[in-house]
């Protein structure tokens, strides 16, 4: 290969796309690693304070794609306080005072304000892509200034992002000339939009592919939308709510037989469930089915809207579907790849899910290979049935509502349930748990887990011992996230050099105190500890014996960051 | 798979390691509830572990200098922590609480009076929480032990002493069941149930 013109090996590196093989690449010799750092266009960051943007921009300077992510996946729950960081700005400055043509930029559990849009859409003329995932900050005004400056944009896309709703008329800030837009999703902003506005923008993009509308969005303008938009592939239902005797409906489902290319189907925020029977006509081409906020529709009508979706392969589903209707699902879904059950509000619901409903999946379902499951109990007997049935499990996320639950048909802790996943399921490269659980089964999961990167643990362990059986176990650990759980120093300390080998370590209503956590900090200057105490500011003094509340620690070559609040302190 | 087969299966996989190092292990995958002494992993690179060869693992040890609130199940029954709400438990995106809590706070109760003649008060019942009129009337017939019977178009309900009317929009009597549910449901000011003769007096004035 070292006889080969740059021109040559950089044409064979187009080939090789994902992250890992071109960090690979850039690894094997200095040459490959000149043309790898040149030739580079998308380049994912896993945790925005590991590496300083200037650092980036030098490294890679045909940069045109960027993924970042910042705050600690626990924020999801509320465990990060607010103003813990994350911030985007600085990340666009720099990029825009480094001349990056910058094209693409996703960020998860970043902190986005309006300036930092509004810089977005001014400073990158070829910018195309935005997607936001659980961000925050943000009104529309700063999703006007993306539709209004950027020429050539053709992915908006939020999801699941609190969007402060300045009712303003962002939808209509996008020119006529505005025709290249191939997917847009607002369903997560809460305010009204101009209906005909939206009409317009539809018409007049003919390569639309993917729109998710939000509550706001009627009945009959989404009738009004599928006959422009036939081509679409991904449609997000907002208000689906009518009544079924009248011709607006009709026409809904006169429009549905022509909508053959719509392959993933979500949204359904508002419902009138006797009017799901105009979807039916799409669903033997959906293999991507998303109800997880259609709160209104009850399992006996999601019953009967599955029992048309034969190709399904990913399902995101309310517990309300009930064990019953897993069985349909098992019984339907032979393609099915990924399923997620999340809990409705109604607590004492008779019919939510249980291990039963876990099983028939097992049963009925070969391919499964990624599943969160919120349910009300588990046993040993249903997850050693469900390892054996699906030895293919990449991620398993299991959450009992009650989260130190036993088994409750034997009263003992779930250890040998999930001692059966992890050594049946060699690939498991994600792993959440929950359920009464004792130290054996992080024996198990450091004996079998093999190709863990992620693992969530809650309410469980009885010593030490536990943690440490999975930092020496499992070699290929990034991220381990530990809450309320009885590990302390001794876990902590015996294997520092590890945490480099990770992305981040969050520890939280743990037994870990201060004076272990400046242990470990001056070991490791290129780990930032930071620990939150959430009553106390930086004034007040840490005694070393403390306990502590929170800690969060990840490597980095960023050194200490300057934007953390009072309330952290970096050790 | 039973445990045997698995145990043959990691005699047979590839790893790297030193020759006859290998596990010990005392029925890992069985359903045996009871503590079983494990030789802690010593092999294949894996660091070794500071502990005592014979260490039991039994649910209910409690390590000195390791805090275990509600661990001991040799107790009846383990307290869970407070079933009071736990800070991100279950763990939801706080996004989708919200949005499923306000979602659930703009829907609301459709809440109507119920009379039934004869009765001594009057009731009150959500109608949205039913998916339609059979699970109404028999919502109906629970809450006054009383049968209702059958719908039909050309005779209201025959066979049953008691008609289920309400008052619309309008201000007028209607016999439940005319008109579809969800126009029902929006146009339903309050609910009685009729009784003996001017019950039959309403199903044969049509």
């Amino acid at each position: 290969m070292n006889y080969f013109p740059d021109e040559v090996i950089e044409h064979i590196f187009e080939y090789v796309v994902s992250h890992r093989d071109r960090n690979a690449l850039s690894l094997v010799c200095k040459s490959w690693y000149r043309i790898e750092r040149c030739t580079r266009e998308k380049v994912f960051i896993g945790n925005c304070y590991s590496i300083t943007p200037e650092r980036l921009i030098q490294r890679f300077p045909a940069l045109k794609s960027l993924t970042l992510k910042g705050k600690p996946h626990f924020a999801d729950f509320s465990l990060v306080p607010h103003g813990w960081g994350g911030f985007v700005y600085p990340w666009i400055e720099a990029l825009a005072k480094g001349k990056v043509g910058l094209e693409e930029l996703r960020l998860k559990r970043m902190v986005v304000s309006d300036d930092s849009l509004e810089l977005l859409s001014r400073a990158f003329p070829n910018f195309r892509s935005l997607v936001l995932v659980s961000c925050e900050e943000f009104t529309t005004d700063g999703l006007a200034a993306i539709a209004a400056n950027c020429k050539s944009l053709r992915e908006l896309d939020l999801q699941e992002n609190e969007v402060d709703d300045h009712k303003g008329q962002w939808l209509s800030c996008f020119p006529d000339s505005c025709t290249s837009l191939v997917s847009l999703n607002f369903a997560c902003l809460k305010g009204e939009i101009n209906v005909g506005v939206l009409e317009r923008l539809v018409a007049r993009s003919p390569n639309l592919k993917s729109l998710r509308l939000n509550r706001s969005v009627p009945l009959d303008a989404l009738q009004r939308i599928l006959t422009r938009a036939p081509q679409l592939v991904d449609l997000g239902v907002g208000s689906y709510v009518q009544d079924p005797a009248t011709e607006t409906f009709v026409k809904l489902m006169n429009t549905m037989h022509k909508c053959k290319s719509i392959t993933s189907l979500s949204g359904f925020l508002e419902v009138t469930p006797r009017c799901l029977t105009a979807m039916y006509v799409i669903c033997p081409n959906l293999t991507s089915l998303n109800l997880s906020y259609a709160a209104g529709i009850p399992g006996s009508d999601l019953i009967k809207l599955i029992r048309h979706c034969k190709k399904l392969q990913r399902l995101w589903i309310m517990d309300s579907i009930g064990d019953k209707g897993l069985g349909v699902v098992a019984n339907t879904c032979k393609e099915l790849q990924e399923l997620r059950v999340f809990p409705s509000d109604n607590i004492g619901h008779h019919a939510a899910v249980t291990e039963k409903g876990l099983v028939a999946i097992s049963m009925g379902c070969p391919k499964l290979h990624s599943l969160l499951y919120f349910c009300h109990q588990m046993t040993n007997a249903a997850l050693i049935t469900v390892a054996k049935n699906c030895p293919n499990f990449i991620r398993f996320r299991l959450a009992i509502l009650d989260a130190t639950k036993p088994d409750p048909d034997t009263n003992q802790p779930l250890d040998e349930g999930f001692g059966a996943i992890v050594q049946s399921c060699r690939r498991l490269r994600r792993l959440s748990l929950s359920g009464q659980l004792t130290d054996k089964v992080f024996l198990y999961i450091g004996m079998y887990a093999e190709q863990l990167e992620m693992l969530s643990i809650a309410f469980a362990g009885e010593s030490d011992k536990g943690m440490l059986y999975v930092l020496n176990g499992c070699k290929k650990l990034r991220k381990l996230e530990i809450r309320d759980c009885p590990f302390g120093d001794t876990a902590l300390l015996t294997d520092i050099g590890k945490y480099e080998t990770m992305r981040s370590l969050w520890m939280s209503s743990c037994e870990v105190t201060v004076g272990a956590c400046k242990v470990l900090a001056k070991k490791m200057p290129r780990l930032n500890v930071e620990i939150f105490n959430e009553n106390e500011t930086a004034d007040c003094e840490l005694e070393d014996e403390q306990k502590v509340e929170k800690m969060y620690l990840y490597r980095t070559l960023a050194g200490k960051r300057k934007d953390a609040p009072e309330y952290v302190w970096t050790l | 798979m039973d445990a045997a087969d698995i145990k043959n299966l990691k005699a047979t996989e590839l790893r790297l390691g030193l020759p006859g190092t290998h596990l010990e292990e005392n029925n890992v995958i069985s359903e045996e509830k009871s503590s079983s002494s494990l030789t802690p992993v010593l092999n294949n690179n894996k660091r070794p572990l500071q502990l005592p060869a014979d260490e039991e693992t039994s649910p209910a040890n409690k390590d000195s200098g390791s805090k275990c609130s509600n661990k001991n199940s040799d107790d009846d029954a383990a307290p869970p922590p407070s079933k009071a709400k736990i800070v991100g438990w279950p763990p939801i995106r706080s996004y989708r609480k919200n949005s499923l809590q306000e979602q659930s706070e703009a829907a609301g109760g459709i809440y109507v009076k119920v009379s039934m003649d004869g009765a001594p008060y009057l009731r009150k019942i959500d109608l949205k929480v039913y998916g339609g009129y059979p699970q109404l009337l028999k919502a109906l017939e629970n809450m006054f032990k009383l049968t209702i019977g059958e719908y039909s178009e050309k005779e209201g309900y025959k066979g049953s002493d008691y008609a289920p009317t309400y008052e619309d929009k309008d201000g007028d009597w209607m016999l439940v069941g005319d008109v579809p549910w969800d126009m029902f449901v929006t146009s339903c000011k309050r609910l009685r149930i009729m009784k003996g003769s001017e019950a039959r007096g309403l199903g044969c004035a049509v």
